[in-house]
């Protein structure tokens, strides 16, 4: 779902950019897009206008009419309201979408432009779905998207592979939405200081990140569990009564664990009551749920390892308990059909595909029962339909990390920076005693993170340090060397190799001086190398700028010029050098 | 540091697979196979040779198993619940899924039809793939701080998989068996370019180049074909899984185009439910097997029945999958000794098979007779077809592979000694890479890639990141002559991008290494730049000079100065290859390198008295160490001027 949008943007002129994207989410992603459009056309066919335009008035030709100051409430700030308004993208258009997909697998290592690393691990939320990370030479950041820790069917919440990053970005607002709906749910507190305080007496022990993590892994999957079978209880208690129960399409992980618990109560109900899923990529979707082991969570790998279908919709089908039809008007749907019965379909809005004809069919029907995420705005999304004679159950399943869990999964993860979203500013206090520092973010508005590192980290190779001559540093203490060699940038590593060019002669001069030349000092050198000559003539206007002058007389003629900088003169290269090397004992250089 | 290679198998011979690598500190072991051949304790790596205490827990940091094949997993087992092994053991999900599935297999034929004492029981199997840990291809696994693994497809059989290892700057490539070409079910082997120390290499078909896999199929096809359509039977001996599978989708296909009603059987259940295992993982397939999974799943045979012993003897045709593979016992044996004595079956072969099975004998020669044991002889009358198609990678694949990664070294097992050794001299001479063959229970020890680590510093990287271009000309000598001409004709020019990364490396006490440039270490030490230079005024005849310019008389430079140093610059840039002279009017440069022409007849660095000082003009010349060879290069060539010309 978090990917619906996407051929919006890659539909824009002059698109280009890659897609990272995990393969499942790809394969899903794609056939939910390609659902939309299935559906919309249809739509279309019954009230759209006639040919591919599209409607007049989605132009907005009225509207540009209106004075400016009107055009804006309209329109909304920066076309935020109905300027807003695009036409739905095209088959076409998805199919372009998909083709800038690069599909990764969880921890794959992908690297963008040499610097960069990217990789995916599971988040838990759905099949496929993931948190990421990113790691250059300077930065190492990780993306928290809405995760769950101990999911029922996807992969569980990997995050001990998030650790270690400088910065976090967290970006999971489904407590904002279970803040506002679920006020009677007990089961929400604000982490206090005090709670927390207890955890932190030794942040070194192993037993202070168990106890942190037996916190994480909080029976959230009862509390699941508790409202599957809640459901699975009301929709038998209406099948009993001779009413269907009409369950929209939302996620992808409700769908397969209500398929399994549904049936599993039917089968201990003894009602023969048939489960149809009317979908066009219902049959493609099941079908691809249960050849995606390495995705599942590990309950359902050991299936596979026991050679169990992952889900039991294949048995299902196979006993011909669960129908599965591309579109309602499919043949063997009619011939098959029976009531009262349960029907998966989408779309969750109910204002789209094969659930509004059975909704249209069943709104008057005292006994038959509506399924509804609780997310929606149910009194708008039934308008329609009303006066509405069916029983509406709302539920909310879990969709992300839970409040009281934000803290202690900060604390294991060991950041230096998170970055909150400015609504979660009254509900997340932070104690002092956190070791990283909070920076909240809000929509359209950048903000810069400091950085943590003034410089980077830089191989080198072997063969290249060995040649290294080293310097000591009279009164500093230290030993320097010259460097040289070719930079190379692999898997968001530099690298110091040694270049094509090898240095030929083994004697390196030094390049840099500094320093003042003792000239006594420099004679004295030179005489031991049989260098003599005299010291001429000392100019010196400012006491600074002293200069002298060192004749040369033996072996040949040479002139020495000694200031604020030297310089050598000699006719021959020989002598210039040996000269040069004094000078060097002098000075400092490198 | 070394990278130590201990071969506990496959050295120099097809048989259990087991490579024991240590590097920096880390030790482990790529696959864990038994030597079908034997039946003593020579099936089994000499595991005395990783730890003579028995604590294999901290002698290895883990395991690693490419595939589910016997002479790579097949000792694991005894292994894990004899030895007492019960650190992590990583394999891929269909490795894992379907490696019970074999094990059990083979110890119900050792046990129960060859009546062996079992060297390791159901529950053995059980327990060590509770230990093991299951991965997905390309997925990075840390099994430690310092390890690091990741699996590559493959290609051999379902789950192959290669495995990069790396531990600090030190990595390899464990190829297992692998396949360079697709087949019928299966994708080809696919790694990415990796900086690798070893690469250990399967080489079964060290020597052997194969053409096209599709003709004999056909052959295939039409054998089995022929001998159904005569009313014999076929028997198909193979491994219950990836062989079985891959014909079974061969025969389907051709059963289905040619519309045939023949039955199809497999011996055992195993067979019919691997291929359950096989639908829920055949993401792992061919790109064409794995598009077709939401409407026809390959592996859903229409046409396979299961077989019952009782159906050895009944009248007409059939083809029957039968285990084990090579006809080394089991129900293969048992059906092969009912069909083989009719001239109207077939059995068919695989290109390989272990020395000492019936398989083996089978394949050398055409012989009539197979002694079964020592008593009993079989008359052998019926057909035999060898499957000339084998899921191992041919003499072309393995150098494509070598020379694709470009490890710095090659390893090479799992193949016969002499074809090995061919290869080994073909990697060492065509691609340069030095390449061992070691036999089993030998070591070999490589050096390691290390890099020192050091903090860098912006400006440092910022500037050897900053392109550094070369220009050079490239002069025909025809133009050398006038420099009037170079500028009409614009020369060449080549520009090259020759980046270095010049620094300095700094060391403290305590402290990491930190790399800076050079302009920051002055700043850093509080300290001033002192220039050190050279400087040289160069004397060159005036006649001569004279003489030349004469000779063009299209000079439009308004002073001698510059028309001094204009030919002078024609000279130069004749003499010095590759020097980039750069004209400023009054004085070229060269590098660091400075000339310019000196009026001043007290100039200090006229440090030769020249004989005809009115006869010389002076060029003042100053340059700095880096260009020391440069400079004197360039003053001889000034110097020689004057003489040549004569």
């Amino acid at each position: 779902m978090g990917m619906l949008g996407l051929p919006f943007l890659t539909r824009m002129k002059g698109f280009s950019a890659k897609i990272y994207v995990t393969e499942v989410t790809a394969r899903l992603g794609q056939l939910m897009m390609e659902e939309l459009v299935s559906m919309h056309m249809e739509f279309r066919q019954f009230y759209g206008p006639e040919g591919s335009s599209f409607p007049q008035w989605m132009s907005w030709e009225e509207l540009e009419l209106l004075p400016s100051a009107l055009r804006e409430v309209v329109l909304g700030k920066d076309g935020t309201e109905l300027g807003a308004w695009v036409p739905l993208y095209s088959a076409a258009d998805v199919t372009d979408c998909t083709q800038k997909f690069q599909t990764l697998r969880y921890a794959e290592e992908t690297c963008y432009n040499g610097t960069l690393m990217i990789k995916a691990f599971s988040s838990g939320l759905e099949i496929g779905t993931c948190n990421w990370t990113i790691n250059g030479p300077k930065r190492d950041v990780a993306f928290i998207s809405n995760s769950i820790f101990l999911p029922a069917h996807a992969m569980k919440f990997d995050y001990r592979s998030l650790q270690s990053n400088d910065i976090v970005l967290y970006s999971d607002f489904s407590s904002l939405d279970a803040m506002e709906n679920v006020e009677d749910d007990d089961g929400f507190s604000i982490p206090t200081t005090d709670s927390m305080s207890t955890l932190s007496t030794d942040n070194n022990n192993n037993n202070w990140e168990e106890s942190v993590e037996s916190l994480l892994y909080t029976d959230e999957n009862l509390e699941e569990q508790e409202k599957l079978s809640y459901l699975c209880y009301c929709a038998i208690d209406s099948l009993k009564v001779g009413g269907s129960v009409l369950i929209p399409i939302n996620r992808l992980g409700t769908l397969l664990q209500l398929l399994e618990q549904i049936s599993a109560s039917l089968e201990s109900s003894t009602l023969k009551v048939p489960i149809y899923v009317i979908s066009s990529i219902a049959e493609e979707l099941l079908a691809y749920t249960n050849v995606i082991p390495e995705w599942l969570c590990k309950e359902r790998q050991e299936k596979l390892f026991s050679g169990e279908p992952l889900f039991s919709h294949v048995e299902l089908i196979k006993d011909k308990k669960l129908h599965v039809f591309p579109a309602v008007h499919s043949p063997k749907l009619l011939t098959n059909w029976q009531e009262p019965c349960i029907v998966f379909a989408p779309h969750w809005s109910l204002r789209l595909g094969p659930v509004v004809h059975f909704l249209r069919c069943w709104c008057g029907d005292p006994n038959s029962l509506l399924v509804l995420e609780s997310r929606l705005d149910a009194e708008l999304a039934l308008l329609p339909f009303k006066p509405m004679a069916m029983k509406v159950l709302q539920c909310s399943f879990l969709s992300g990390i839970k409040l009281q869990k934000v803290q202690p999964l900060l604390k294991i993860l060991q950041p230096k920076i998170v970055l909150l979203p400015e609504d979660l500013r009254q509900q997340t206090r932070f104690t002092n005693a956190n070791s990283f520092s909070v920076i909240h973010y809000s929509e359209n508005a950048s903000i810069r993170i400091p950085s943590l590192k003034d410089s980077s980290e830089l191989e080198i190779a072997t063969d290249l340090a060995l040649r290294f001559q080293w310097r000591n540093l009279k009164h500093e203490n230290m030993n320097v060397t010259r460097l040289k060699g070719e930079l190379s940038v692999y898997h968001g590593k530099q690298r110091l190799l040694s270049g094509s060019e090898q240095a030929k002669s083994s004697k390196i001069r030094p390049l840099l001086h500094w320093g003042s030349p003792d000239l006594e000092k420099l004679l004295n050198i030179l005489s031991n190398i049989g260098i003599n000559g005299s010291v001429e003539q000392c100019m010196g206007n400012v006491e600074s700028e002293k200069a002298c002058i060192v004749h040369v007389h033996e072996p040949k003629k040479a002139l020495i010029e000694v200031g604020t900088s030297t310089i050598i003169s000699a006719g021959d290269e020989n002598l210039a050098s040996k000269i040069f090397e004094a000078i060097d004992k002098v000075l400092e250089g490198i | 540091m070394a990278i130590d290679s201990l071969v506990l198998g496959a050295g120099q011979q097809v048989g259990k697979s087991c490579v024991v690598v240590s590097m920096n500190g880390k030790r482990i072991m790529f696959d864990c196979g038994m030597d079908m051949a034997y039946h003593d304790h020579r099936r089994y790596p000499d595991f005395s040779r990783i730890s003579h205490s028995g604590d294999f827990d901290s002698a290895l940091t883990c395991i690693v198993i490419t595939h589910f094949h016997l002479d790579h997993i097949g000792a694991l087992p005894y292994f894990t619940e004899v030895c007492g092994y019960s650190g992590p053991i990583y394999m891929t999900y269909p490795t894992k899924a379907l490696a019970p599935l074999m094990l059990e297999d083979y110890r119900k034929v050792m046990v129960e039809r060859r009546g062996e004492e079992e060297q390791f029981t159901s529950e053995h199997i059980v327990e060590c793939m509770k230990k093991v840990i299951a991965v997905d291809l390309k997925q990075t696994v840390h099994v430690d701080k310092d390890l690091q693994i990741r699996a590559y497809y493959a290609g051999h059989v379902l789950g192959a998989a290669m495995f990069y290892a790396k531990v600090g700057d030190t990595a390899m490539v464990y190829t297992g068996d692998y396949n360079m070409t697709p087949d019928r079910h299966l994708g080809a082997a696919q790694i990415d370019r990796l900086q690798l120390d070893l690469l250990i290499s399967e080489s079964t078909y060290a020597t052997t180049i194969r053409d096209s896999k599709y003709g004999r199929e056909r052959e295939f096809l039409k054998a089995v074909h022929k001998c159904v359509a005569g009313g014999g039977k076929v028997l198909i001996p193979t491994f219950a899984l990836g062989r079985a599978q891959e014909l079974c989708i061969l025969l389907e296909d051709y059963w289905e185009r040619m519309n045939l009603k023949i039955p199809i059987y497999f011996s055992s259940g195993l067979t019919m439910q691997a291929n359950m295992y096989y639908k829920m993982l055949i993401s792992w397939t061919s790109q064409k097997v794995k598009e077709t999974y939401s409407t026809h799943n390959a592996f859903d045979f229409k046409h396979v029945l299961n077989f019952d012993r009782s159906m050895i003897a009944a009248p007409g045709p059939c083809v029957l999958f039968a285990t084990p593979g090579w006809l080394s016992g089991g129900f293969s044996l048992e059906v092969f000794k009912q069909w083989a004595p009719s001239e109207m079956n077939l059995v068919t072969l695989p290109g390989y098979c272990a020395a000492g099975t019936i398989g083996h004998k089978l394949m050398s020669g055409k012989p009539t007779k197979i002694d079964l044991d020592k008593n009993t002889q079989l008359d052998v009358r019926c057909q035999i077809h060898q499957l000339s198609f084998s899921p191992h990678t041919d003499a072309k694949g393995i150098m494509d592979l070598v020379k694709f990664l470009s490890p710095k070294h090659v390893i090479l097992v799992h193949g016969e000694k002499p074809k090995m050794a061919t290869l080994k001299g073909r990697i060492n001479s065509e691609l340069g890479i030095p390449c061992d063959d070691p036999a089993n229970n030998e070591t070999v020890s490589i050096s390691s890639t290390h890099y020192v680590k050091a903090r860098a510093s912006d400006t440092f990287i910022q500037s050897s990141l900053n392109p550094n271009f070369k220009f050079s000309k490239r002069i025909s000598e025809d133009e050398s002559g006038s420099w009037l001409k170079d500028r009409k004709f614009m020369p060449q020019l080549q520009v090259t991008d020759k980046r270095t990364a010049e620094g300095i490396l700094i060391e403290e006490k305590n402290k990491k290494a930190k790399i800076l440039h050079q302009d920051e270490l002055l700043l850093m030490l509080g300290e001033k730049k002192h220039e050190v230079r050279f400087a040289y005024c160069c004397p060159i005849n005036v006649s001569n000079l004279e003489e030349t310019k004469s000779t063009s008389d299209n000079v439009l430079c308004t002073s001698d100065r510059c028309s001094w140093l204009q030919l002078l610059n024609n000279k130069l840039s004749g003499e010095i290859s590759g020097g980039n002279i750069q004209d400023f009017g009054e004085h070229l440069q060269v590098e660091s390198f400075d000339i310019s022409v000196c009026l001043n007849d007290k100039c200090r660095y006229r440090i030769i008295d020249s004989q005809n000082k009115s006869e010389a003009v002076f060029f003042c010349c100053t340059w700095s160490v880096a260009d020391e060879k440069l400079a004197w290069k360039i003053i001889s060539i000034m110097e020689n001027f004057d003489c040549e010309s004569h």
